[in-house]
């Protein structure tokens, strides 16, 4: 599957610490954050100029990170399950992870609707505007992830994920947990500049 | 290529063994094929950006020329009465500073040596993921298409400056070049960033992971060190402007207003309430001034490579160097305000920045030292690659100190947004790191292509790029301190600048000539692609690793094993040694007349493995 992983044995390079693929996912997982930091910090910047709202903050977001963390959790339960080559369990593991993403997109949603309610719009005084684009933005890379957990499922039915082939449900792990805490990090971030 | 047989061999599903034309040179995975296109498309690129400075060049320098003749090219930009449309001149300062920065300096040259030369010298068969690679490029390929295709829209290509601060960009009826122009701008660099941070990802991944046996952090090459640390600037930089991009597509498509408020527009108030300008200024500046780091540090690893082969003698100062690198790194992400010390920011704020700003010049200056401390008393081979190193450092200092002018948050009052600034890091950054990609060019030519370049044509190109280059950016800089703002159409419509009228013909003519020079180096390149003399080995006599591949090397680089490293790559002219040169396969076992006590230690436990090509697929 992957040029370099033979490239290394037959030649005689060194294997360093890590294996490329699951680096570059780290490296891609970096260039995220940069994204929501800088936003993040504009957020600060424009707060701290005035001419502000205050927002009620949607209820919502209370339940969605529930699901969040609920996800993370069925999706490790999944990866310990293909440690120990349980196939059901795996299938298992990542549909229930799929079901708790798609409940939190539906969440996500329905805050957007609470948002409305108050009048507050995407287009308007951007600290409004910017709740919008943080869930947005976050949900986006979500549904990369759900394609991620896609990828898995179909290589879980075709026995291609086992202990023996751990990388690409470890990189999918990794990426989801990422999510999960870029979310937790957004939610605390709002509720501590309300 | 045989070679390609040979390597197909070794490792079956990796490579196609009869490899179709599109798979080996459109949509290839080699690292090699991948390098020369970006620097084919990078010289296409720095050919049209060089064109559209000269159009504006003509309208600064002879204001009063009929520009009749352009109109079969230029159309309705140019006007009923020959003049060049001022709002085109927006449009073709901001097309040139965008290419040249972006498409030019950054994809060209890192997208050229970090492909080319990250495998070759740190001794693998390639990057750590080919596709990724490939994908790099073509987002970079369409990226360009979309540029391109904005230079012949009806309302003309993005005019708000290479920077696009709203709100001139992001109101639409504020100028012609913020309608459709701007948004193609802006998709252009969506897909440029994506393929900056997949190559980026890709090169640290690859320096990290793939080294040779023996080539630990500290035999790296300046050169690997020097992409190494560009790429991760990239990585952290490029996403933010990913951010302030995506708020000003926001703005401008869907009316929100990040980046706008309170603003009249033709007698009548927009809806926008409560957004800042100065908020993109910030996010902008976040990836700009890193951004320019991108530009110069494969240019200056670049040179050390050069400069330490043909002076003979070690880089001066090898640690110094990683070390001025890692800290030019870090600061240049805790500077950024000083592009904005006039927008009405706290002046103590202001004050710490200009501190932080100035510390930079310490790194840098420890840089030039290093440079010119290795040409000292080195027996130097001017090769056209090296004469072009010099330039470089010669522009960096020149151009640099300016930067300790502009640093100072009180004197930038008087020279902000001046002409002065454009000297400053045309010097600085535009012309010291087209220095560096032209010596990569010479220097690497010999193994790109098999071939080597014309000396004479290279020696006449430098000398007239070099002068060219002083004659055009010096007198820019008195422009600037009498006060003339960049990004104006007329120098003759103040009365106070009259008096400049014929340093800025002078300026133009030097610009158009030194132009015309860089035709000298394209004859050069694709001549000797086709008919140059055949390139031995080792050209240079140089240590580091991608000499020691085929002339031509195919796909995988090395026929054979991939060589061991044992030593760092500077071992020029040392004392005992029979050669002036030791490359870094040579093992120290090989070399006890020139060893230190300390490699004699070393010596002992080395495993040489024997010359004899070993049977692979064990
Ligand atoms: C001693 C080191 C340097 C200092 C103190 C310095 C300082 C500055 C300052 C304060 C400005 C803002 C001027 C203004 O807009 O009023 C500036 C502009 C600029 N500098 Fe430097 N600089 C240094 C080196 C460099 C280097 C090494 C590069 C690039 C390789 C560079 C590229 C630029 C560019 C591109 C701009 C103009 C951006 C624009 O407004 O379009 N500078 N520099
Ligand atoms: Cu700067």
């Amino acid at each position: 599957m992957s040029n370099t992983a033979s490239i290394l044995d037959k030649n005689g390079v060194m294997v360093r610490s890590m294996h490329p693929k699951k680096f570059a996912m780290w490296l891609f997982i970096i260039s995220v954050v940069m994204v929501f930091i800088s936003l993040t910090s504009a957020y600060i910047v424009k707060k701290a100029e005035g001419d502000w709202l205050l927002i009620d903050f949607p209820k919502m977001f209370n339940v969605t990170s529930i699901l969040i963390v609920m996800s993370s959790a069925s999706l490790h339960f999944a990866y310990i399950s293909a440690k120990q080559n349980n196939l059901f369990r795996i299938r298992l593991g990542v549909v229930v992870t799929g079901v708790l993403a798609l409940a939190f997109i539906v969440g996500q949603y329905l805050s957007w609707r609470e948002l409305v309610a108050q009048d507050v719009f995407f287009v308007g005084n951007p600290a409004g505007s910017f709740i919008y684009i943080f869930t947005g933005l976050h949900v986006a890379h979500l549904v990369g992830g759900v394609v991620f957990l896609g990828i898995v499922l179909v290589n879980a039915f075709r026995y291609k994920v086992h202990s023996k082939s751990m990388a690409q449900i470890e990189m999918c792990a990794t990426y989801w947990h990422f999510l999960g805490g870029l979310w937790l990090y957004l939610y605390l971030f709002l509720i501590l500049n309300n | 290529m045989s070679e390609n047989g040979d390597m197909g061999h070794h490792d079956e599903h990796d490579h196609d063994h009869e490899q179709s034309f599109i798979s080996k040179y459109i949509f290839s995975t080699d690292h090699k094929i991948i390098a020369k296109q970006f620097l084919i498309t990078g010289i296409f690129w720095a050919i049209i950006g060089g064109a559209l400075s000269v159009i504006f060049r003509l309208q600064l320098g002879f204001p009063d020329m009929d520009l009749e003749w352009l109109r079969p090219l230029l159309g309705k930009w140019i006007t009923t009465s020959g003049k060049l449309d001022s709002e085109f001149y927006l449009a073709l300062v901001t097309m040139h500073g965008t290419i040249m920065v972006f498409f030019v300096l950054t994809a060209g040259l890192s997208g050229t040596f970090s492909n080319f030369l990250i495998p070759l010298q740190i001794g693998a068969r390639d990057m750590a993921s080919g596709f990724m690679n490939m994908l790099s490029y073509w987002f970079f390929f369409l990226s360009s298409v979309i540029m391109f295709i904005s230079l012949f829209l009806e309302t003309g290509p993005a005019a708000g400056g290479w920077t696009v601060y709203p709100p001139l960009s992001a109101l639409p009826q504020a100028i012609q070049g913020s309608a459709a122009g701007m948004t193609l701008w802006l998709v252009a660099m969506v897909f440029f960033i994506a393929s900056t941070l997949l190559g980026g990802i890709n090169y640290i991944t690859t320096v990290i992971n793939l080294r040779t046996e023996g080539m630990s952090f500290s035999r790296l090459p300046l050169t690997i060190w020097a992409f190494f640390i560009t790429a991760v600037i990239g990585l952290l930089s490029f996403p933010v402007l990913f951010a302030a991009a995506l708020l000003l597509v926001f703005d401008r498509s869907f009316g929100t207003s990040f980046y706008l408020s309170q603003i009249y527009i033709g007698g009548e108030a927009l809806p926008n309430m409560g957004g800042s300008p100065i908020l993109y200024q910030h996010l902008f500046w976040f990836l700009g001034h890193p951004e320019v780091y991108i530009v110069i540090l494969p240019a200056l690893g670049i040179t050390s490579e050069i400069i330490a082969t043909n002076s003979r003698k070690p880089i001066f100062g090898y640690r110094a160097m990683i070390g001025s690198m890692l800290a030019i790194a870090f600061l240049s992400f805790i500077v950024w305000a000083h592009h904005m010390f006039v927008t009405g920011m706290n002046p103590f704020l202001g004050s710490i920045f200009m501190f932080l700003t100035l510390i930079i010049a310490v790194p840098s200056a420890v840089k030039a030292f290093n440079y010119i401390t290795t040409l000292w008393k080195g027996n130097i081979v001017f090769t056209p690659g090296m004469l072009f190193s010099i330039g470089l450092v010669s522009f960096f200092i020149s151009g640099g100190l300016t930067g300790l002018f502009l640093g100072n948050s009180a004197v930038d009052i008087n020279l902000h947004d001046t002409y002065f600034v454009v000297a400053h890091f045309h010097l600085v950054m535009g012309s010291a790191s087209f220095f560096g990609l032209l010596a990569g060019v010479y220097h690497w030519f010999p193994k790109m292509f098999g071939r080597m370049m014309d000396e004479k044509l290279g020696y006449i190109h430098f000398w007239s790029t070099f002068v060219g280059v002083y004659l055009v950016f010096f007198p820019l800089h008195y422009i600037g301190i009498a006060g003339f703002p960049r990004r104006y159409y007329s120098f003759t419509s103040f009365d106070a600048f009259s008096t400049f009228a014929d340093l800025n013909s002078f300026v133009s003519i030097a610009a158009i000539l030194t132009f015309g020079a860089q035709f000298i180096f394209l004859f050069n390149f694709f001549y000797s692609i086709y008919r140059g003399r055949r390139a031995p080995a080792n050209p240079w006599k140089s240590n580091t690793l991608e000499w020691t591949t085929p002339v031509n090397p195919g796909h995988g680089n090395w026929p054979g094993e991939i060589p061991k490293v044992y030593r760092w790559p500077y071992d020029y002219s040392k004392p005992g040694a029979e050669d002036d040169f030791i490359p870094q396969t040579v093992p120290y076992s090989a070399t006890p007349e020139s060893n230190t006590d300390y490699e004699n230690e070393l010596a002992k436990p080395e495993e040489v493995t024997p010359k004899v090509k070993a049977e692979d697929e064990a």
